[in-house]
Order: C-alpha cells, then structure tokens, then sequence
C-alpha cells in the first residue's frame, strides 16, 4: 500500500464542504427524464469545472496559435498556455521535471508508446511481460500487439475472490525473463486500489522496471511518481476534471532518453536533411505533430482546479461517498457487490439478482441516474467473476448521499420491475 | 415515457420464462450471436422440417429485452418458411427501429408488437434485433454474428 494513495481510505478532522464545489460543474444542474441528473458515472468520464470550460474558451477566444517556433504573439502565448500546463501538470504528480511528461490523447496512447518504443526494441522471443487480470483492455491489447512483434509472452498475475492482486502469486511470477511489469493502480472495474509501490519495489529489486495505469487513480488521491518509484506512469484528462482527448506519458528521464521516437513529424525534431534526421529534445521527442493545445489548458486548469481544494481532501471525501454506497446499496434484496478489496476507490460494481445490468442501466436512468454497464473494458476481470457483465457506479468529488439514495431506491423499483 | 412500456408483461414474463430455452441436436442449423457492449451472447438452433422451420430454440445470457425478443421469436417462427422468416426479420427491423413502413400492421405481429417501446431507446434497440440477426445467420449460414 503505497502512502500516497492510503489517503483514499482515511479521513480528517476539519475541511471543507466539497458538496459546495457542485456550483462550479455546470452540467449537473439540468433534469434527465425530468428528475433532477445523478451523475454516478465518473470512472468512465468525469465532468468538467468552469474554471477548466473557461480556460479553454478563454484560450480559443484569446491565445490560439500553433505552438513552437512561431515568433509572432499569439504563437508564444499558444507556447507559453501550452508549456505552462506541462509545468504544472508534471509538478502535480511530483515529476523531477517537465522533460519528463509527454503529452499524449490519453492513457491508451501512453501505454501503446511505451509497448513500441520502451519494449518492442528490447523483446526477444521467450521474454515476459507481466500483467494483472484487473487490466482494462488499453493495458492488455498494447501487450499482447508487442508480443505478437516480438515473440514476447505477456503473464497475467491472479486476483482473490475479492478483487485484489495475489501479491504472492505476484512476486513469483517476476521471473528471469520478466522484462516490464505493466499494471493498473486503481481498477476500473472493481475499485481495487493495488499497492503499487510495494509491486514497484518487488519488481525493482529484480531490476524490472515497472509502468502503472494511472487513469481511475489521479482524481482520487494524491499520486507522487517519485514516491511510487514507478518507471512509466499513464494517465487520462477526461477522468480527472479535464477535456477528452488530452493525457499523458511520465516517465523517468533516463529511459525516456534512452527510447527512439515513436511517431514522426513534426515537432519532433531539430533538424530534418534527406539523408539524416535529428531528433528534438525530451519531451518533444514523443510529441509529433500539432498537438491538443486546448486540452493541455484544459488538463492544466484541472490541476490547478484539484490542487486548489487539494487531494487529500477529495480521497477524505470520496472514501464518505464509498462507504455510505457500500452501506445503502447492500440494504437492496439480491444486490451483490463484485470487487470488495481492503482497500477500494469510490466506486461500486455489482450485480443485482434477477435484474441484468443493461435492464438496471435504462431503469435508473429513467430515474436522471447516470450509471455504467457492461464489462467495462476489463472482459477477464468479468470472465473471473462469471457475470457477463455488472452495474457501476463511480462517484466524484461532487456526487452526495442524496443521490446514493435515490439510486438505492432506484434499484428498488428495479426489482419490482421485474418481480 | 412510462418504463412499463418498455418492460410490458409479455417482456417481463418472457425473460423470466424463456421458451424453448434449450439445444436442438444435429442435424440443425444454428448460429451465435454477440453484442460485445454489453455482453449479450445468444446461441440459435433450427430444424427444418421440409421446408418449414420445424423447431426452433436458442440458449444464451442477455437483458430482459434481448432474452424476452428471442424467447417470443422462436416461439413465432415455428412453422415458417425460411422466406416467411425473412420476410418477418425485416417487418421486425421495421419496428424496432421505428420504419413504420417496413414495420406494416404492427397488430399482424402479436405477441412480437410488445417489443415496439424499444424504439424509444435507442440504446437498447440492438438487445432486441440481436436474436433476430441470429435467427437469419443461422437460416442463411453466414455464422457468428456480432453486433455493437
């Protein structure tokens, strides 16, 4: 259990009222089937601040130019808005330095660039890469593509009956041939907070250099890259209070360093002739093309936004939420929770006894509930668990009690639905 | 849009009590069927006798909807031709997804007309025409069918 993320299951004496922060997301206050919206489906795509939908209109109404090399103004207030959110992004997650933050589309895009720069050049036939079975199919797909490449294998380590990673299973698995270890911090499907930093240290005592899907753990809790040790840290912008279409890649300067380019264009050099071309400097070096400059300001105002009413007070927060769910919702005749791990996101998937998810999905829904259903992208964690799919509810900083209920109570007619 | 008109008893009933909820042996024709979004999977078996579909089954896991809408089907179609079926797979296309048109006298389709409130939500159209996409792949032999 790393330090920086116990926080999600702690709470503090004195601290603001988050449920006040509900004014600044727009977006909530409308009706869904004219019940007022309970929006319950964070894990898949949080909602925006204002502070964030302002930054960026204020940075297309005002500041839009394409970035680098540009010697007019708007150019350099495009670079300066753009590099700025790198700045503070990369502080945000405590990165040595901004070399170090690539931005990307998201956390897929960051996982499939360190399968095709970081391990498709290193992989020979026989070599592994380790997994877990709560992998959301962006940190199983880019694997098995690389070892189809290379004649690699990907090791899937095992999970309890709980949801929680077998660490023995774990550390047995690290073996001679283990040559990255690529897992989930917070699990999409189940909540599962996974003790990334004692995984980091088991497989760096072994010399393997371990990356960590980020995107369900970054707006829960604090997430200190260095303190985590992690090599190779991916995350999304749409999950944490930022625009789609914008995350990013941390890595350690050194590999970063160390790995060739991934995609070519421009941006990404310093020099192109026919016969020969040099390569920009880190991180522009993984950033080809005209990037999402808009989503940059965007993500960077979300930092700014979570730095602002500060993570530990969001995981206090959340950690409420869950355990008000986790204590309503098992109130509902045949609901059983699937993923009940010791240590937990604020998220709930379950199953409810002769109701599918799909019927609950459009039932709550006709009740302004926003909830997920379906496997979620995580087939295997399903496939584990012998359900074809589950019901999830993810919460956010914003969400309340009152809307726990009404999807409690939700879940009651569900059943009378179908009774 | 009151739910009962999505979920009217006919449905409810049907998706508590599929019938004809099980194999058919060999020879038969059969197809399976999948909904990757949400992980509806259905298996359809026929028997033709002659030139009339003589038995019809399916096994599977789905939603109330995609059980319920493959339960009434094989229920309907027992005794059809393989062109009555076809020509019935287009009239329910018609009705899920709103072609009145291609739909026609929704009163001719009995039971199979409960399942018009789908139209309403367009996410759950394909839960209901999955069966349906099973049904004619099985008849016409074009194998597994995926629908997202």
């Amino acid at each position: 259990m790393s330090n920086s993320m116990s926080a999600i299951t702690q709470t503090e004496a004195a601290r603001p009222d988050l449920t006040a922060l509900r004014d600044d997301f727009p977006i909530l206050h409308q009706t869904v089937n004219g019940k007022p919206l309970a929006y319950l489906d964070n894990a898949a795509s949080s909602q925006r601040p204002r502070q964030v939908i302002e930054a960026v209109s204020h940075y297309e109404q005002h500041d839009h130019a394409n970035i680098h090399r540009g010697v007019h103004t708007l150019s350099q207030r495009a670079t300066d808005a753009f590099e700025g959110a790198r700045k503070r992004i990369a502080s945000f997650i405590n990165a040595a330095s901004e070399r170090e933050l690539i931005f990307t589309r998201g956390t897929t895009e960051a996982i499939n660039l360190v399968a095709q720069s970081y391990a498709r050049p290193r992989l020979q036939p026989g070599d592994e890469i380790l997994i877990t079975w709560m992998e959301h199919h962006s940190n199983i797909v880019p694997w098995q593509m690389v070892c189809k490449q290379t004649g690699a294998e990907l090791v899937v380590a095992p999970i309890d009956d709980r949801g929680q990673l077998r660490m023995d299973e774990f550390e047995r698995l690290l073996g001679p041939r283990t040559r990255l270890v690529a897992a989930v911090h917070v699990s999409n499907a189940l909540g599962t907070i996974n003790p990334v930093a004692d995984m980091v240290n088991l497989a760096h005592s072994r010399d393997i250099p371990v990356l960590l899907d980020g995107a369900q753990a970054l707006p829960h809790g604090r997430v200190d890259v260095r303190a985590l040790g992690c090599d190779f840290y991916a995350f999304s912008g749409h999950k944490m209070y930022g625009p789609t279409g914008i995350g990013a890649l941390y890595g350690k300067e050194q590999l970063l360093e160390e790995m060739p380019p991934w995609q070519g264009g421009g941006d990404m050099i310093r020099m192109v002739r026919f016969d020969r071309t040099e390569y920009n400097d880190l991180p522009w070096k993984f950033e080809a093309g005209t990037p999402n400059i808009s989503g940059a300001v965007g993500l960077g105002a979300a930092v700014d936004y979570l730095g602002g009413i500060g993570m530990d007070a969001i995981a206090a927060r959340e950690a409420e939420l869950l355990d008000y769910a986790t204590e309503r919702l098992l109130q509902v005749p045949g609901l059983r929770m699937i993923g009940t791990a010791e240590h937990k996101a604020s998220l709930v998937s379950f199953v409810l006894e002769g109701v599918h998810p799909h019927d609950i999905g459009t039932i709550v829904d006709h009740d302004g509930i926003a909830v997920r259903t379906g496997h979620h992208c995580a087939m295997p964690v399903m496939e584990f668990f012998g359900i074809p799919a589950t019901a999830r509810a993810s919460f956010a900083l914003y969400n309340t009690e009152n809307e726990i209920d009404r999807l409690a109570e939700s879940l009651l007619r569900a059943r009378e639905v179908f009774a | 849009m009151d739910l009962k008109d999505l979920y009217r008893d006919v449905i409810v009933d049907h998706n508590r009590s599929p019938r004809n909820f099980r194999q058919i042996e060999p020879p038969r024709k059969d197809a399976e069927g999948f909904n990757p979004l949400c992980g509806d999977k259905l298996h359809v078996y026929i028997s033709m006798q002659d030139d009339r579909i003589g038995d019809i089954s399916f096994e599977g896991s789905g939603c109330a909807i995609s059980v319920a809408s493959a339960s009434l089907m094989t229920e309907t179609l027992k005794g059809k031709t393989e062109a009555e079926a076809l020509a019935l797979f287009e009239r329910m296309h018609g009705l899920l997804t709103g072609d009145n048109e291609a739909a026609g006298d929704a009163t001719e389709l009995g039971k199979l007309a409960a399942l018009s409130g789908v139209r309403e939500y367009p996410t759950r159209v394909k839960c209901a025409s999955l069966c349906w996409h099973t049904m004619k792949a099985a008849l016409t032999g074009t194998g597994t069918i995926t629908t997202e």
